[in-house]
């Protein structure tokens, strides 16, 4: 058995300290729709033309053009039913290796997982739980906190991300994630994906498939999830109150890991 | 007298032989690509000089802001001049063939960027699927943990 794969000896997930998590913080996302309806009768013309162009989309998917820059009018995030995901289905794994290129060596412990299925066992009642558990891109990340470089950063749209180019692979990151999401590559990497540059001697975790969504995509896993019909899997932007995703979290709610850490993550569980 | 024949000797003989291994490497040419319509974002002095300044700046911003207009990115250099060659083989970086190495070989300039990013367009790169094994794997880990995780708890 290896540490990776084991669900926590301690509530890893800390489920009964904290029932009442917070929910989604909308202040900020009220100012931004109110702020848009002012911005739609003061400003002039072609701005106005911009903003209704973003209220028009379902905030599903970026519709960012490719030369503008990211920014934190967008926050991406998932919305994961764990009701609806099987025990001993991988889809979404399989799917991420496949998209990123993720190669195993047989050896568990130290290989790249950038999603891993736990299974969390009610001791009382044997009652069990699958879920995917990836990097759950804290607005206030640990990684990046504690990262030497400025390697580990999060960013304007929420997506936490490693730049390897200056990443020196001292591994704190590793250490201060409190869900084990990052990985060490320990191996040379040969024919790398287009989109997912990864190499020796440097640190990675899910990167919600940055290009895909920069795109106007949605991560793969999700794509999978969803064409596999478990519909487990919701993408969008919870900075849009129109979004799929925040309007699920509206309607039914949804939690954080480890909402006493206070990281306020983008990726959210229902039914844990 | 002797000694400063041997001396002539000597340097003659070097000279012979520098030149000869000058003859070995020739300077690199640019591999154009087949399609003729496609021409470089700069001219080839330019880009000899200076691709790696072009090359940086994207770097950063599509990293960072998430900037992703082609001209001066790494894949879009990639996309246009790795090609296969007349036997349909298309080589990676470690080879002397490859548009990159070529100069770099000939430069003495060791070469990074290619240790994490894909030094062969995607078209051309054949790929077996690995993530069957993968599954294998986390189905034992699995089972294994499984069986055993009666002290877990929720």
């Amino acid at each position: 058995m290896t540490e990776k794969t084991t669900p926590a000896e301690i509530d890893f997930f800390n489920l009964e300290a904290d029932n009442n998590m917070e929910p989604v913080n909308t202040s900020r996302r009220d100012f931004l729709s109110k702020a848009a309806i002012a911005g739609t009768v003061t400003i002039a013309p072609g701005v106005l033309l911009h903003s209704t162009a973003h209220a028009a989309t379902s905030g599903n998917t970026s519709t960012k053009a490719n030369d503008e820059e990211v920014s934190s009018k967008n926050r991406w995030g998932m919305l994961i039913d764990t009701a609806k995901c099987a025990s001993g289905c991988t889809d979404c794994v399989d799917a991420c290796n496949e998209e990123n290129g993720l190669v195993g060596h047989g050896r568990p412990a130290t290989d790249t997982q950038y999603i891993r299925k736990v299974t969390l066992k009610e001791k009382s009642t044997g009652h069990e739980l699958s879920l995917p558990l990836m990097c759950q891109h804290c607005e206030t990340a640990p990684c990046a906190d504690v990262c030497p470089t400025g390697a580990s950063f999060v960013r304007a749209d929420g997506i936490a991300l490693v730049d390897k180019h200056i990443c020196i692979g001292c591994r704190y990151c590793m250490m201060a994630c409190p869900y084990k999401a990052r990985s060490f590559v320990h191996e040379n990497v040969e024919n790398q994906k287009l989109t997912a540059p990864r190499g020796k001697g440097t640190v990675e975790s899910c990167t919600m498939c940055v290009t895909r969504v920069d795109n106007g995509g949605i991560p793969a896993c999700v794509e999978a999830c969803t064409a596999e019909n478990h519909n487990a899997m919701i993408f969008g932007d919870l900075n849009n109150p129109n979004s799929d995703i925040s309007i699920e979290l509206k309607n039914r709610g949804g939690k954080q890991l480890r909402p006493d850490l206070a990281l306020n993550t983008g990726v959210r569980y229902q039914n844990l | 007298m002797t000694r400063f024949l041997r001396t002539l000797l000597v340097l003659i003989g070097f000279t012979l032989l520098s030149t000869s291994a000058l003859a070995e490497t020739p300077f690199p040419t640019v591999h154009e690509p087949s399609d003729e319509s496609l021409k470089c974002i700069q001219p080839e002095d330019e880009m000899r000089r200076n691709h790696m300044n072009y090359i940086l700046h994207e770097r950063d911003e599509t990293m960072h802001e998430g900037v992703r207009n082609e001209p001066g990115s790494l894949a879009a250099c990639i996309d246009c001049h790795v090609e296969p060659n007349s036997k349909g083989e298309i080589a990676g970086i470690d080879s002397k063939e490859h548009f990159c190495n070529a100069c770099h070989q000939y430069a003495s300039v060791q070469i990074d960027c290619f240790q994490c990013h894909a030094d062969r367009p995607q078209k051309f790169i054949k790929r077996s699927s690995h993530s069957s094994s993968i599954r294998d794997q986390l189905e034992k880990t699995l089972a294994t943990h499984d069986a055993s995780s009666e002290g877990v708890n929720k």
